[in-house]
């Protein structure tokens, strides 16, 4: 409650006016320097600090914790500074209370203060995480000097130490230690590193760097306590069970405003101290700057807004206000080696577009987000050399449609004008100019290629390799296939998608050959022209990478179509349906009487039987599936993939067990055949079956791969489909055991995976190949066959965790529920609406 | 034009590159959407097209592709975008306080109170 409206006037005319700074950060030590520069002999100043110190350049404890600094090099002010300016100091004696009524402050020692003015510059304290162990000795803050002491300390005496937070503060700290000789864990709530300022594509870079000087990186990493040994700090251990050993656990995940005084004293507080454009509190005679304000909304953690807020402040204190209207904010990471630079908002939103440049080969990822005309974000990784012209683009909020096709080439370029028409400046090139690094391919053997005959961008690929390796020179190529040919170029072999220049064959040769781990590593190395991709490559080349590293690569749930994503089959209405896997066609009562009791208790309104003999639940709802998952896996029963591009069924027919005309135990076979391969992510859907006879009542000859019995053993048909273009299989071969008919399935399987396109059926993967390449493959070298299989068992031991069970007992609980429920409030008063908090 | 914001969920409960449902009495439930990029969406979870769940879909850029025919749908607009034709209502939406808020007035115009 403030009700206080005039500021007392002075004393008696000579003395000065008393002003108290609580706080020798560097918020209240430059509003100190502010106001003597306006002012020189107005005030009497007295600084109240907490720690027993000169003021320091906190952003500088960074480079004091790497060892590339000395405190001596960022003491900004000296104790001289205080006495020239007759400013008192009293350090280590933080104050505890403010009168307001009285207009005094009481320090921890009990000193009474009186002001005139009261400035308040608590800045902000770390925020540590509620964790069991989070008091434990070892684990520390990085806010002062002091943490920095403790930090070198232990970094002496041992040598593990994981850094909670991979923000800007937690990375520079982890890169301090890792300097220093300590084996260095960074643990990572969310997906990307340093998320507020970077995307994903800038992420990954970032991590790949840290990860190669040694420190181990985990993302979507949620600690769930600090362990302890001996009463000290033992390790960390994350809410998935892994546990990581340290002897030092530094918090780094974010801070909070301190505005605890200040609320004490009465002052309007909410995240942070409420200040008006000229940091004046809710109360007329104090102030705040710093960390611990709230202004018009936001709080700051950078250095630069302070300093904004500090001229603002001495402004209107000498009643030459200027007002502070907020910042828009740069990040710059201290980490030696690293040159990364992002600021202002590039999460895209109306109208926006998104300019970007990759250039694997130099190790760098550039995005300028453009608005009206505008630049209003940027991220740049690798080359931060335009940072600051772009940051002021972004301020001056310049028009930059004259330079907008060469803005991401930086500030020489796109002063350069002539060169900004890129046909124009490829055709100036000199015949000798290198047109691709990789292959040192030079503009003349470019031309010459082409006017040998290579009308396309493979062409061009095949005769000179130009383009064939990274492909970041493509964008040259094709201007120089457009130059020399003008209309008669060939369009090339389909791309992915439109995110990319290349095709499928390409890129999963690039994944396996150059050993890429990941959708942004792929993004980043192959030029991808979006930030992200979209619905066609995500999900391709998240295929791609499990394929090549079974039991390395984390499947990405972004980058699945719904129905894999939930395990289920979306219907028309949004409901699901679900299909619990039968194996061979096979059931029994207790799995009956289980589905059964699925369908009445969750309101399944119809259940029906499928062509691939299993049954098929209708009409569940995303937050029911986890428990309708519970009841199955109870009866015995797992995922049946009805949903994904995966192994769906095997369909059979009884066989020699009962069947009059059975040659072989189809139904014994075919369960088998569904043992080995459930579970495994394929190119598209793959269906098998086995028919006991060739009357083939399994229908095995428009499967994906179907068996079909005879006296001698076992006929083996591939490529067969009974969809839109219906297609009879091609006969691969005859065998005379089960075992080889199983492990020639395992083989073909593993063949396709390895092949095949994204969303290629075998069909007509099949017909682009041709039968006489599959034999080839699977025949010509008398070990391929074992070969692939033994890939394909491989690769299964990590595929065959039934997804379901995983769901049933609470992973990814997150993609079952709502965010929230809104609902409609008591009617007095017209409709109203009332939060409920999510399930 | 009065600020009238009610909070739904804390800016971490939806991961980047998802989107998060809110179901509300008497009207069409609102997808937010969290783009990779970190930029927050709030549309009604209705494709134009056939009425698809686009919170299902997989989100790239600022756009989604509906789960069921994979129209694509701008985040920023709830427009069809390609060759599609068609519109999905937007929810204003704000980040403040670590948290999701939606505009109360446009929920309670969609309810038809």
């Amino acid at each position: 409650m403030n009700r206080q409206t005039s500021i007392p006037a002075l004393r008696h005319a000579d003395a000065k006016e008393r002003l108290v700074v609580i706080g020798n950060g560097m918020a209240g030590c430059r509003a100190v320097e502010e106001i003597l520069a306006l002012e020189p002999d107005r005030w009497a100043i007295t600084i109240f600090g907490a720690e027993p110190r000169v003021n320091y350049n906190r952003i500088m404890l960074s480079p004091v914790l790497a060892g590339e600094k000395s405190f001596d090099e960022i003491v900004i002010n000296s104790a001289e500074w205080y006495s020239d300016n007759g400013i008192t100091l009293v350090s280590g004696d933080p104050v505890v209370h403010i009168d307001r009524a009285a207009q005094q402050v009481v320090s921890r020692a009990g000193r009474i203060e009186s002001y005139d003015r009261l400035l308040i510059a608590t800045g902000s304290d770390p925020f540590v995480i509620p964790v069991p162990g989070k008091d434990l000795p070892g684990v520390v803050t990085f806010r002062d000097l002091d943490d920095v002491e403790t930090m070198l300390a232990a970094a002496e005496a041992s040598s593990k130490a994981v850094v909670i937070g991979g923000g800007l503060l937690g990375l520079e700290a982890a890169h301090g230690l890792s300097l220093r000789g300590m084996t260095v864990t960074v643990v990572h709530l969310m997906p990307t590193l340093m998320e507020r300022q970077l995307d994903e594509a800038a992420g990954y870079l970032l991590k790949s760097e840290l990860e190669a000087r040694g420190m181990t990186i985990l993302t979507g990493a949620d600690t769930a306590e600090i362990v302890e040994i001996d009463g000290h700090v033992g390790g960390v251990r994350l809410k998935d069970g892994t546990e990581i050993p340290a002897d030092l656990v530094v918090m780094a995940v974010g801070i909070r405003p301190n505005g605890a005084l200040a609320k004490a004293g009465g002052l309007e507080v909410e995240r942070g101290i409420i200040v008006d454009d000229d940091m004046v509190t809710s109360d007329p005679a104090i102030l705040a700057v710093g960390e611990c304000v709230q202004h018009r909304g936001a709080c700051y953690g950078l250095v630069a807004p302070i300093w904004e807020m500090c001229r603002a402040l001495a402004a209107g204190l000498a009643a030459q206000p200027k007002g502070y209207s907020g910042s828009v904010t740069s990040t710059k990471l201290k980490v030696s080696g690293v040159d990364l630079f992002s600021a202002g908002d590039f999460s895209g939103g109306e109208g926006c577009e998104d300019i970007v440049m990759r250039d694997a080969a130099r190790g760098i990822y550039k995005r300028v987000v453009v608005r009206d005309d505008k630049v209003i974000g940027v991220v740049l990784y690798g080359d931060t050399q335009d940072g600051n012209w772009y940051f002021d683009l972004l301020r001056q909020q310049q028009d930059v449609s004259d330079i907008r096709e060469a803005l991401i080439f930086g500030q020489a370029f796109a002063a350069g004008g002539a060169l900004a028409d890129p046909n124009a400046a490829v055709a100036a090139l000199s015949d000798d100019a290198e047109i691709c690094g990789c292959n040192g391919v030079s503009k003349g053997k470019v031309v010459a290629c082409i006017n040998g005959g290579a009308a396309s961008l493979d062409a061009v690929r095949a005769g000179c390799k130009a383009s064939a390796s990274c492909g970041s020179c493509t964008d040259l190529v094709e201007r120089l296939l457009a130059l020399t040919l003008g209309d008669a170029v060939e369009e090339s072999a389909k791309t992915i998608c439109g995110c990319t220049s290349f095709g499928h064959d390409d890129v999963r040769r690039a994944i396996v050959e150059r050993g890429f781990r990941s959708i942004p590593e792929v993004m980043q190395e192959l030029h991808w022209s979006t930030p992200d991709g979209c619905s066609k490559c995500r999900p391709a080349l998240n295929y791609y990478l499990l394929c090549a590293w079974p039991g390395e690569y984390v499947d990405d749930q972004k980058s699945r179509f719904v129905n894999e994503r939930l395990h289920a089959n979306i219907q028309k209405d949004g409901t699901y349906s679900v299909v619990p896997r039968m194996w061979g066609g096979i059931t029994n009562p207790r799995e009956l009487r289980a589905i059964a009791d699925v369908v009445e208790r969750y309101d399944a309104r119809m259940v029906k039987v499928t062509g691939g003999q299993r049954l098929d639940i209708f009409g569940i709802r995303k937050e029911d599936l986890p428990a309708v998952w519970a009841d199955l896996n109870a009866a015995g029963m797992v995922s049946g993939h009805a949903y994904g591009k995966s192994l769906r069924t095997v369909k059979t027919c009884v066989g020699s067990e009962w069947c009059r005309f059975g040659t072989q135990d189809s139904t014994g076979l075919g369960v088998k055949l569904e043992q080995m391969s459930w579970g495994s992510w394929m190119p598209h859907k793959f269906k098998m079956a086995v028919s006991g006879c060739p009357r083939n009542c399994a229908e095995a000859t428009i499967k994906d791969f179907g068996v079909v019995c005879v006296d001698s053993g076992y006929e083996l048909h591939i490529g067969g489909n009974g969809g839109i273009k219906v297609r009879a299989t091609d006969l691969l071969t005859r065998v005379a055991t089960e075992e080889e008919a199983l492990e020639h399935c395992a083989a073909f399987v593993q063949l396709y995976r390895e092949d095949a396109w994204y969303l290629e059926r075998t069909a007509p993967w099949l017909e682009r190949k041709g039968l006489a390449w599959i034999k080839a493959q699977l025949y010509d070298d008398p070990g391929a066959v074992k070969a692939l299989a033994s890939r394909f068992l491989y690769s299964q031991q990590f595929m065959q965790d039934d997804p379901w069970a995983q769901r049933a007992a609470g992973d990814r609980a997150d993609l079952h529920s709502h965010v929230g429920r809104i609902t409609a409030g008591p009617p007095p008063g017209g409709a109203r609406l009332a939060m409920e908090p999510a399930e | 034009m009065s600020a009238d914001w009610v909070s739904v969920c804390g800016v971490d409960a939806i991961e980047p590159g998802m989107a998060g449902t809110v179901p509300v009495d008497g009207a069409d439930e609102i997808a937010i959407f969290h783009t990779s990029g970190g930029a927050f969406y709030a549309l009604v979870n209705k494709c134009p097209h056939k009425g698809g769940p686009l919170s299902q879909g997989i989100v790239h850029g600022d756009s989604v592709s509906c789960p069921l025919h994979n129209w694509r749908i701008s985040l920023l607009s709830g427009q069809a975008l390609g060759e599609d034709k068609g519109c999905t209502p937007t929810i204003p939406l704000k980040i403040e306080a670590g948290q999701v808020w939606l505009d109360r007035a446009a929920i309670l115009a969609r309810a038809g109170a």
